[in-house]
């Protein structure tokens, strides 16, 4: 019989600007338990073996979005990945690819924010309706239409996901893109043309070759890779229709 | 240290932060807000609210019902006046939101659907499917990137508010990214800061709810109210404390013993039905089923589990489309976290510390004592929930009274320029303090997690649903001395990048202050009301406790505390009634 494994070893990047100029990487010997997950492990080691090491989390329930890392060369929010689910051996953990690293596993992501105002994602309106009348109807087929762009949690894994971010920052990305789309098919929205423009603006969108690596990486099912298809579809359409002789308004 | 000032500085980033500074924004075009928060606002804690938001919008429903229901749910610890605010504008508040795009669930005619509630008489609370809060706060964050004038200071932890002639007029926070202090004036901060039930080892509650704001507050002088009315939600999964949201049980959801017996009906909480029935059985308020199954484990009916004493909460007879369509996320929760499908199994559960009634003491416009601050949502207590929050209120009163501390306190705040010399003095002195004693400081052998612990399991023993004087005196004692190991800490880390342990350290003291006033007030009331149960005062006492607890910091650190009456409008303190 085979010995029972009682620990794990943490094989973690480690980086701090202040000390080192180059990322290393540390291991650290943790409990293995079967109910725990790869954020409850770098706790562990922050309690009691190191407290210096430092990462982001909050909800350990999947919904801030806080947790995402490189779990074993995946993007993966630490706290749904269950230790006993990665393969024996050592386990990886590194920061978020394709974003500077701050210090250790927290990486910068000033630049989603810019990348998210950019989009408009609030409701525009030509006439905005007085509260007093009540609610905008929408039926539940149309909240299906838009619904699973809105369950974004922007944990970032997207980004870390994709070839293209990686190659030209500039790329305005998945979840930045889904979420315009999350406006753009909501009813009570009149925005579309304004946020077309914006995205027509990057041309990191048509460099996307539809691998879909958002989509497979998404923890939410929201399908960044279909968002982006369905936006180069009605682009392709816009500027079709710019070229026609009565244009388009 | 860098030195900034703005008009009105809203603490906190989550629905009560968020809402406060759009008002600000909408009412007061010319004024400079700032939103400062210790996550980038949209990680924080109101994005695990599941269950919904309360508000009254159906025929059939009056708002005097909903603040019936409140009130009686609160076990008539509410002040009314504020209760009735509260119901008269949370309509127009959810309706707002409905307005900036939040994806309400929705009947098939396209008009917003609400379903029932533990404690609530009429059907009225809205959803978005189980993740409520998540689509609130995406909605709010995503709305506020429209005003230019809402600035933000995203991961920066404040350490002090800077109070000044009696009035507060600024604060100073470590911007994590670079560790550099700041110190922000302004004409009136709000305090959006959220509860603390990380001061409890089993919770429900997120990693950075530490109660900062509250502590903050009672370290510049302005009392804490109602601090011994900790919420236990019957619900939470072992080990993890991730909440299964009350949704489970209204849209059909039983509790059942180890027997498979919906034991609820063993405690004056009405007749089993197959059916949920409002206002009884696993739809009565959260206090009495949590204590329900404190009874349950003592008369030897629960199952022993790795993680303590659990019951089952049972939803196969929903059916597999119900379940995905009304609480999606619980199933998702169930099969990512516990391995378990709730459409084929049952879920195991069990009492889990969730909510604070208690906080920052305001009144209904959000204005604290301390001139100049304000406060709105968990941190504050208005006080709407008395002893005993009613699932869905709290999201509407982040609404509601965000939006309403927002305007008081920009009516209050007018332009503000340059800090004062004493102002930056004061900034500095906070600045050395970080410097020597974390991060030059050597310390001496304690670690934060050992005092976290010892926190944990004092609060657990003494602060619990059941309570009394022996060990509730043995947890003041314990937490003094706590208190004062505290200065022992010794960090490893000492730089100024993205320092995660100096935060927790600074938590670990607020979440001590806050344990000792939670400790002081709940050993004062020497009676049993809505969630503050004690074994050795059975029964509310009206003549001599219905009033709100203050506790004050003293000057050698202890609590004191004092007490102020309830406000009672139309519905004179009566016996609350479930199930019958
Ligand atoms: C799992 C769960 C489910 C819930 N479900 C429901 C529900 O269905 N219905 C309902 O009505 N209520 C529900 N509640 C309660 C409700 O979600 C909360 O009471 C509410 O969201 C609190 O919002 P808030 O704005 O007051 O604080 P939070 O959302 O907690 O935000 C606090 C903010 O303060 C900031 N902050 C804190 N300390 C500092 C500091 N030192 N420096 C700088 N910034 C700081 C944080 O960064 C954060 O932005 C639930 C709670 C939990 C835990
Ligand atoms: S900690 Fe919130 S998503 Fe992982």
């Amino acid at each position: 019989m085979p010995p029972t494994v009682t620990t794990v070893t943490l094989d973690v990047a480690r980086y701090r600007p202040e000390q080192e100029s180059e990322p290393t990487v540390q291991s650290y010997e943790v409990p293995f338990r079967k109910d725990w997950v790869v954020l409850d492990a770098l706790n562990y080691v922050k309690d009691q073996l190191d407290g210096s090491l430092s990462f982001r989390w909050s909800c350990r329930m999947g919904v801030c979005g806080s947790c995402g890392m490189t779990v074993n060369g995946q993007p993966r929010l630490t706290c749904a990945a269950f230790l006993s689910a990665e393969p024996s051996g050592p386990i990886r953990v590194e920061p978020l690819r394709y974003f500077p690293v701050v210090r250790d596993l927290v990486v910068d992501i000033t630049d989603f924010m810019r990348k998210l105002k950019k989009v408009k994602p609030w409701i525009v309106r030509n006439e905005e309706k007085p509260l007093a009348e009540g609610e905008y109807r929408q039926t539940p087929d149309q909240l299906d239409a838009y619904k699973q762009f809105s369950m974004c949690i922007n944990c970032l894994l997207c980004y870390s996901a994709c070839p293209i971010y990686g190659l030209e920052p500039s790329f305005i990305g998945p979840a930045a893109i889904a979420l315009a789309q999350r406006y753009n098919m909501d009813s009570r929205d009149e925005g579309a043309r304004e946020r077309l423009q914006i995205l027509s603006e990057h041309d990191g969108m048509w460099q996307c070759t539809f691998v879909g690596e958002c989509t497979k990486a998404c923890p939410k099912h929201v399908d960044p890779a279909g968002a982006i298809q369905q936006y180069k579809l009605t682009s392709a359409a816009h500027w079709f229709k710019t070229l026609l002789p009565w244009g388009m308004k | 240290m860098d030195l900034f000032s703005c008009d009105v500085l809203v603490v906190g980033g989550g629905g009560a932060g968020l809402r406060a500074a759009i008002a600000v924004a909408e009412s007061h075009p010319r004024l400079r807000v700032a939103v400062i928060s210790k996550v980038y606002p949209m990680r924080s804690h109101t994005v695990s609210a599941e269950g919904g938001a309360a508000a009254v919008i159906k025929a059939g429903d009056s708002q005097d019902a909903h603040a019936y229901d409140t009130i009686s749910g609160g076990d008539w610890l509410c002040d009314q006046d504020a209760v009735e605010a509260f119901v008269r504008e949370a309509p127009e508040e959810m309706l707002r939101l409905e307005h900036w795009g939040c994806p309400w669930s929705r009947e098939p005619d396209g008009h917003v659907a609400v379903r029932p509630f533990g404690g609530m008489k009429v059907e009225r609370t809205w959803f978005a499917a189980d993740k409520t809060g998540f689509h609130m706060l995406h909605t709010l964050f995503q709305t506020s990137l429209k005003y230019d004038a809402i600035q933000r200071y995203d991961e920066c932890f404040v350490t002090r508010l800077l109070v000044d002639e009696g009035r507060c007029q600024g604060l100073v926070a470590i911007e994590l990214a670079t560790g550099k202090v700041l110190a922000i004036a302004a004409g009136a901060v709000i305090l959006c800061t959220g509860g603390c039930g990380k001061v409890f080892p089993f919770t429900t509650n997120a990693n950075i709810k530490n109660g900062d704001g509250m502590a903050l507050a009672y370290r510049a002088g302005a009392p804490l109210k109602d601090m011994e009315f900790v919420q236990y939600h019957p619900t939470g999964l072992p080990f993890t404390g991730i909440l299964i949201t009350e949704a489970a049980r209204s849209e059909g959801g039983w509790l059942l013993n180890k027997d498979g017996y919906r034991y609820l009906q063993d405690y004056d909480l009405g007749k089993p039905e197959p059916r949920p029935v409002l206002r009884s059985m696993e739809l009565g308020p959260r206090d009495r089923l949590s204590q329900a199954f404190v009874k349950e484990q003592e008369k030897g009916r629960t199952i022993e589990g790795p993680y303590g004493h659990y019951v089952h909460l049972d939803v196969r007879h929903l059916g597999e489309k119900l379940i995905d369509r009304k609480i999606p996320f619980v199933r998702e929760l169930c099969l990512k976290y516990m391995n378990i499908d709730p459409v084929k199994e049952m879920i195991p559960v069990r009492p889990v510390v969730h909510y604070m009634m208690g906080g920052i003491s305001t009144d209904i416009d959000g204005a604290t004592p301390l001139a100049g601050l304000y406060a709105a949502g968990e941190a504050a207590c208005v006080s709407i929930n008395g002893a005993n929050r009613l699932g869905s209120n709290s999201l509407t009163e982040c609404l509601v009274f965000g939006a309403r501390a927002g305007q008081a306190a920009a009516e209050g705040a007018g332009q503000r320029g340059e800090p004062s010399p004493a102002l930056v003095a004061q900034a500095q002195d906070e600045q050395r303090r970080i410097e020597e004693r974390f991060l030059h400081g050597t310390g001496g052998a304690e670690k934060i997690a050992t005092l976290r612990a010892e926190m944990h399991q004092t609060m657990e023993a003494s602060a619990g649903i059941y309570r009394t004087e022996s060990t509730l005196k043995e947890a003041a004692g314990t937490l003094e001395g706590l208190q004062e190991r505290l200065p022992d800490v010794a960090l490893d880390d000492h730089s100024h990048t993205f320092n995660t342990e100096l935060t927790a350290a600074l938590e670990l003291s607020y979440m001590l202050d806050l344990a000792q006033a939670i400790v002081q007030s709940a050993l004062e009331r020497r009676e049993s009301r809505g969630s503050h149960q004690r074994t050795d005062h059975p029964g509310r006492d009206d003549g001599a406790f219905l009033k709100h607890s203050l506790a004050y910091r003293s000057a050698d650190g202890r609590p004191r505390v004092e007490y102020l009456p309830v406000k009672i409008t139309r519905w004179p303190p009566g016996q609350r009634v479930y199930g019958r």
